[in-house]
């Protein structure tokens, strides 16, 4: 419990630099001006968001392979966590898209493939809301999101073979597109500040799910218990 | 027993099954000709709108009556547990599985040879040139339906509010076979009816991918 107060400290530290930075530190951009800083928070929560769903499917397979309650913990852990940094890749991908494109939102491939994919992991989550057996539900929601991060890489091809009227990539685009340098090291320095709080809240997250899992078994335990006790000791230990 | 058997015998038990009844063909087709009929009051079906809309129109119906029509294919089973009978036979789930895969492809199937000149008369789209096209289209699109759709049947099928859920699970995985069945069909209802074969292929690799996950994941998915 003590360790993680200043591990959040640090990350709490590392949001807020990167927040300084992507205000005050990284130059102005020639066309869209300050609202372009928002940019430095849309890429970092795209990088949370791989990086948990991408966790989520190792978890998933793992759990296939080795019926370790932890992998499932992982799962569940990884994929709302990666719901949240994908619900704020979208808004502030809305919120920069009307003033730099002057819409809120295009069916682009990478937009939709996200938007897909939110769709996808929201379901996932209401399936293991719907099944009650521990086991069955970490072996169907394991499946149900092996399926899911297929459909990913599908979703997006689909979609770049269809609408070819996207944005060029600024991003690692070409010999020309290229960034300024200041702005590269207070986006790498952001991307890392969201890779972190989302690290530090899936540790938090896959804690929870571990205790959950230990009440349960605690509760089939005094349960047990109190049946071969006999009906005089039920009604103490439900209480 | 080897794979291909035990498919075929599981398929002639699904079929036995839905014969004896019909009713989930029945149930299937009337639903698809209600969202044909209903999409019709959505836009003037003039022969040129019909051609633009049409695809989209067609295949939103296919996958409602799909993801619909999918949930009895394991939730039938559940009702007098002989899910439990079939696994405890001496096959691999994946027979089990395609057995239902093959099953529902070819109850989908009907139904859309019975909707594809319905539609084509309600609106006013001449399709004679490009039939057989077209049934490759609905072939490779229904497939790559049936079998994530019979996979999630059996996710389904052990949750609560499971007709409910079914759609949910399936709707939006099936987002990159929508853009696609609806873009190779779009080709042949055009002026000048060309079939695009990226579509076809990206249709076909679809299926692929989804029927070779299936295969991998079908100990897990029923062997509790």
């Amino acid at each position: 419990m003590k360790s993680r107060i200043p591990i959040t400290l640090v990350v709490a530290a590392l949001i807020f630099f990167a927040g300084y930075a992507a205000l005050f530190i990284a130059p102005d951009e020639r066309t869209m001006h300050e609202i372009q800083r928002i940019f430095y928070f849309h890429l970092g929560s795209w990088t949370a968001m791989f990086t948990a769903l991408t966790i989520a499917f190792v978890a998933n397979v793992g759990w296939l392979l080795t019926r370790k309650p932890r992998w499932d913990w992982l799962g569940v852990s990884a994929v709302e966590v990666g719901v949240v940094a994908c619900t704020s890749g979208l808004i502030t991908g809305v919120l920069w898209g009307k003033p730099a494109w002057g819409i809120w939102w295009t069916w682009d491939a990478r937009l939709t493939t996200c938007f897909i994919l939110w769709l996808l992991y929201i379901s996932y989550l209401i399936l293991r809301g719907l099944i009650d057996e521990p086991q069955r539900r970490a072996t169907l929601s394991a499946v149900f999101g092996i399926f899911a991060f297929l459909d990913a890489p599908l979703v997006y091809v689909s979609n770049r073979l269809w609408r070819t009227q996207h944005p060029a990539p600024v991003l690692f685009g070409g010999a020309d597109s290229g960034l300024d340098p200041t702005m590269v090291k207070v986006l790498l320095f952001s991307m890392c500040a969201m890779l972190a709080l989302m690290l530090v809240v899936l540790a938090d997250r896959y804690r929870l799910e571990r205790m959950r899992h230990e009440l349960d078994e605690l509760r089939v335990a005094a349960e047990t218990r109190s049946l071969s006790a006999g009906p005089a000791l039920t009604s103490a230990t439900r209480g | 027993m080897s794979t291909a058997r035990a498919a075929a015998i599981l398929l002639a038990k699904e079929l036995r099954l839905e014969l004896r009844t019909r009713e989930l063909l029945n149930a299937t087709i009337v639903f698809a000709l209600v969202v044909v009929v209903l999409f019709s009051f959505s836009f003037d079906p003039t022969s040129a709108e019909s051609r633009r809309l049409g695809p989209g129109l067609l295949w939103i119906a296919f996958l409602f009556a799909g993801s619909l029509m999918l949930h009895p294919s394991f939730g039938r089973e559940q009702i007098n547990q002989t899910l439990d009978a079939l696994r405890m036979a001496p096959i691999s789930p994946f027979a089990l599985l395609l057995g239902k895969i093959f099953a529902n492809f070819l109850f989908l199937s009907a139904a859309e040879v019975i909707l594809i000149p319905i539609f084509a008369v309600l609106y006013n789209v001449s399709l004679m040139g490009v039939i057989w096209k077209l049934a490759i289209v609905l072939a490779l699109g229904t497939a790559g339906l049936c079998i994530t759709g019979t996979v999630f049947s059996a996710i389904a099928a052990h949750a609560r509010m499971r007709e409910l859920l079914l759609p949910l699970l399936l709707l939006p995985i099936l987002a990159p076979l929508l853009i696609a069945a609806v873009e190779a069909t779009a080709s042949l209802f055009a002026e000048r009816p060309g079939l695009d074969r990226t579509w076809l292929a990206f249709l076909a690799g679809f299926d692929i991918v989804f029927l070779t996950a299936s295969w991998l994941l079908s100990d897990f998915l029923l062997d509790e």
